[in-house]
């Protein structure tokens, strides 16, 4: 379960003063549904999944993550989620197993479980052919696999997904949104944000739509499409960030 | 803090280190194998010119002097040096290195010799290059020989001793035990060298571990578990610290190798500068260092690497790229050598005040370690104070390590 409540987040710059990245963003994502969180390039998404995972510390307002609050319980917040996004990399010089251990062991798993955990992992990802070899070797579609592997390593109830797919080609985004379709269905919490409205229509349950921070429209694709009297979603999107220009 | 994980996140550091051909190379390669094949190669390319040089008969043209055939007889029969014939060009070719020196002889001298009148011999030479250097030694030392010569006859023809001008000899002897010559000719380049390559050792590292993995994106990939920051932090400082260690360990042994095969080197060759300067000293032996001295000086390095570890990461962690903090952090380089150079000088001793300046203070008092003069209280103060800089810079380090501005600065 993860509930946002009036969660801000302001960065000081410069040149631009105070830029208002989160503003007052409020909503609730429940365990077996997936949220996807849409919006542009600077919306306010990978801020908001940041605040989330702890990475950030919200200006004002307030988040639970999995019952624990982002603020002053980050660790446990940390231990409950599985954080995946375009730019949390892999070590190259590390071997799929020894990424997988690492982070089982980071999370608290005994060796006997992180053996375990592995051997699971492996099965269920088709990960056995290259478990032992270095990651720097790797495909991006092995990359992808075994970045899944090290987010589930913990079984995290709650998923936080940055742009998951940002940059694959299609067989490895393909291999993204089969998982997280298959997470949802072990009833995890899943937060997803792109700006690929395909995946949204694919993938979620619920959809929020964020813009300069705000988050300006929120409600499943069927009560969005009733909201704003059209099916396709891009249609939506445009008309619920205020027009094509503001989209831009 | 949590241990585990702090052990945990060294322990893949240190793995991850270890496959890094960059990392084994500055810590382990450069300083084991290319820092003595530099001394080595360096002295005995120094050697061997310097041998050459001194083989040389110096070429060597006698300007006048046609009235004067004992002193031309004279220098004619001296093997060491080879008259060439006098030409008009002759300090163009003292210039181009063609002749090491000219002596020229004032006319009549042997006639003014013989009525007792004064006279001078002037030499023109190359000033600092090596062969003129060596042909104006001779000729020094010949005209020298000559004018006692005509003394000594003058005074045996006056019925004096030769006594009278000389009433007493002067001779200097070493009484300073082989470890103190050691420490002031050695002692202060040890330091030196331990400075820089704790520094260097620990900068790659540094660099990779902080700006490096925000560059390669696995910075945010570890900020996301549940370890926290100061056990990261902790995890990968200590890392760092092996690296700077590790790369003066290395150095510290070849460098022992390296003195052992030169000293076996020299014995054998009866000969170089180090054995030579030894046997002029009046101590019959190389110079060495007080062993226990050159051990405290490694545990007086340890507090320094860990300010170097830590003021390291904590600049290099600014850094969006590798390239970027490599401009950050290669500039401290030379605020490093500054005052680790400063103790070489002369004059410049231990004082309280200079015991609580950085870098400076272990230069000084390992100068004197070596030399096996213990100075406690210095030591301690020293020790106290490099513990002090570097819990600070630590404490500054996972102060960065907490700001957002500096972890996510884009």
């Amino acid at each position: 379960m993860i509930e946002a409540r009036s969660l801000t987040k302001l960065f000081q710059d410069k040149k631009r003063g105070t830029i208002r990245a989160v503003d007052g963003v409020s909503f609730t994502c429940r365990p077996g549904q997936i949220y996807g969180l849409l919006g542009a390039n600077g919306a306010g998404k990978t801020t908001t999944l940041r605040l989330l995972a702890t990475l950030l510390q919200p200006t004002s307002g307030e988040a639970t993550v999995a019952g624990f609050d982002v603020r002053t319980q980050p660790e446990k917040v940390r231990a409950n989620i599985g954080f995946l996004a375009t730019s949390t990399a892999l070590y190259g010089r590390l071997t799929a197993r020894e990424t997988i251990a690492y982070f089982g062991r980071l999370n608290g798993l005994t060796p006997a479980q992180i053996a375990a955990r592995t051997r699971q992992l492996a099965d269920e990802l088709a990960l056995h052919e290259f478990l032992d070899r270095r990651v720097e070797k790797f495909s991006t579609g092995m990359k992808q696999k075994t970045s899944i592997a090290r987010t589930l390593v913990h079984d995290p109830a709650v998923l936080v997904l940055d742009e998951p797919t940002l940059g694959l080609d299609v067989m490895a985004a393909r291999t993204i949104v089969r998982f997280v379709r298959e997470c949802r269905d072990r009833g995890k919490t899943v937060i997803y944000s792109t700006h690929v409205m395909s995946e949204v229509e694919k993938l979620c349950d619920m959809i929020g739509i964020i813009h300069h921070g705000r988050l300006v429209a929120e409600g499943t694709l069927e009560q969005l499409r009733t909201r704003f009297g059209d099916p396709d979603l891009e249609e939506i999107f445009v008309r619920a960030v205020g027009g094509e220009e503001e989209a831009a | 803090m949590n241990w585990p994980n702090v052990v945990t996140v060294y322990l893949k550091e240190l793995r991850d280190s270890l496959r890094d051909r960059r990392t084994l190379l500055s810590t382990i390669v450069i300083p084991t194998l290319i820092m003595p094949a530099i001394v080595l190669s360096a002295g005995t390319i120094t050697y061997k010119v310097v041998n050459k040089a001194r083989e040389e008969i110096p070429s060597v043209m006698v300007l006048g002097g046609a009235d004067s055939p004992v002193i031309r007889a004279a220098l004619e029969a001296n093997k060491s040096i080879k008259l060439v014939p006098p030409t008009t060009d002759w300090k163009q070719r003292i210039i181009d290195k063609n002749l090491r020196a000219a002596v020229e002889l004032p006319p009549g001298f042997d006639a003014t010799l013989g009525r007792g009148e004064p006279a001078t011999v002037k030499i023109y030479n190359y000033e600092s290059e090596l062969r003129s250097g060596f042909a104006v030694n001779e000729l020094r030392r010949f005209f020298t020989e000559y004018r006692d010569k005509i003394v000594a006859a003058r005074l045996a023809a006056q019925g004096l001793p030769a006594s009278l001008i000389k009433p007493f000899e002067i001779r200097s002897a070493n009484v300073a035990p082989p470890e103190k010559v050691g420490g002031n000719v050695i002692g202060g380049i040890i330091p030196y060298f331990f400075i820089i390559l704790c520094f260097t050792g620990a900068m790659y590292p540094a660099i990779d571990l902080t700006a490096g993995e925000k560059e390669r994106g696995t910075m945010e990939t570890i900020l996301c578990s549940p370890v926290t920051r100061i056990d990261l932090v902790v995890g990968k400082f200590l890392l760092v610290l092996t690296a700077s260690l590790s790369t003066v360990l290395f150095s510290l042994l070849s460098m022992g190798a390296t003195f052992m095969l030169g000293g076996v080197l020299l014995a054998q060759g009866g000969g170089g500068g180090v054995a030579a300067a030894a046997a002029k000293g009046g101590a019959a032996q190389l110079p060495t260092i007080d062993p226990l001295g050159l051990l405290a000086v490694v545990a007086m390095v340890l507090p320094v690497a860990v300010l170097f570890a830590a003021v390291l990461m904590t600049i290099a962690l600014f850094a969006k790229s590798y390239k970027e903090a490599q401009s950050y952090v290669s500039p401290l380089i030379i605020v490093i050598i500054l005052p680790a150079m400063m103790a070489m000088l002369p004059g410049v001793e231990l004082s309280t005040r200079l015991a609580l300046v950085p870098i400076l203070n272990l230069s000084l008092v390992s100068k004197e370690l070596v030399s096996g003069v213990w100075h406690w209280h210095y030591l301690a103060l020293i020790f106290g104070s490099s513990c002090l800089y570097a819990a600070a810079a630590l404490a500054l380090c996972v102060r960065m390590f907490n700001r957002e501005s500096v972890l996510f600065r884009s």
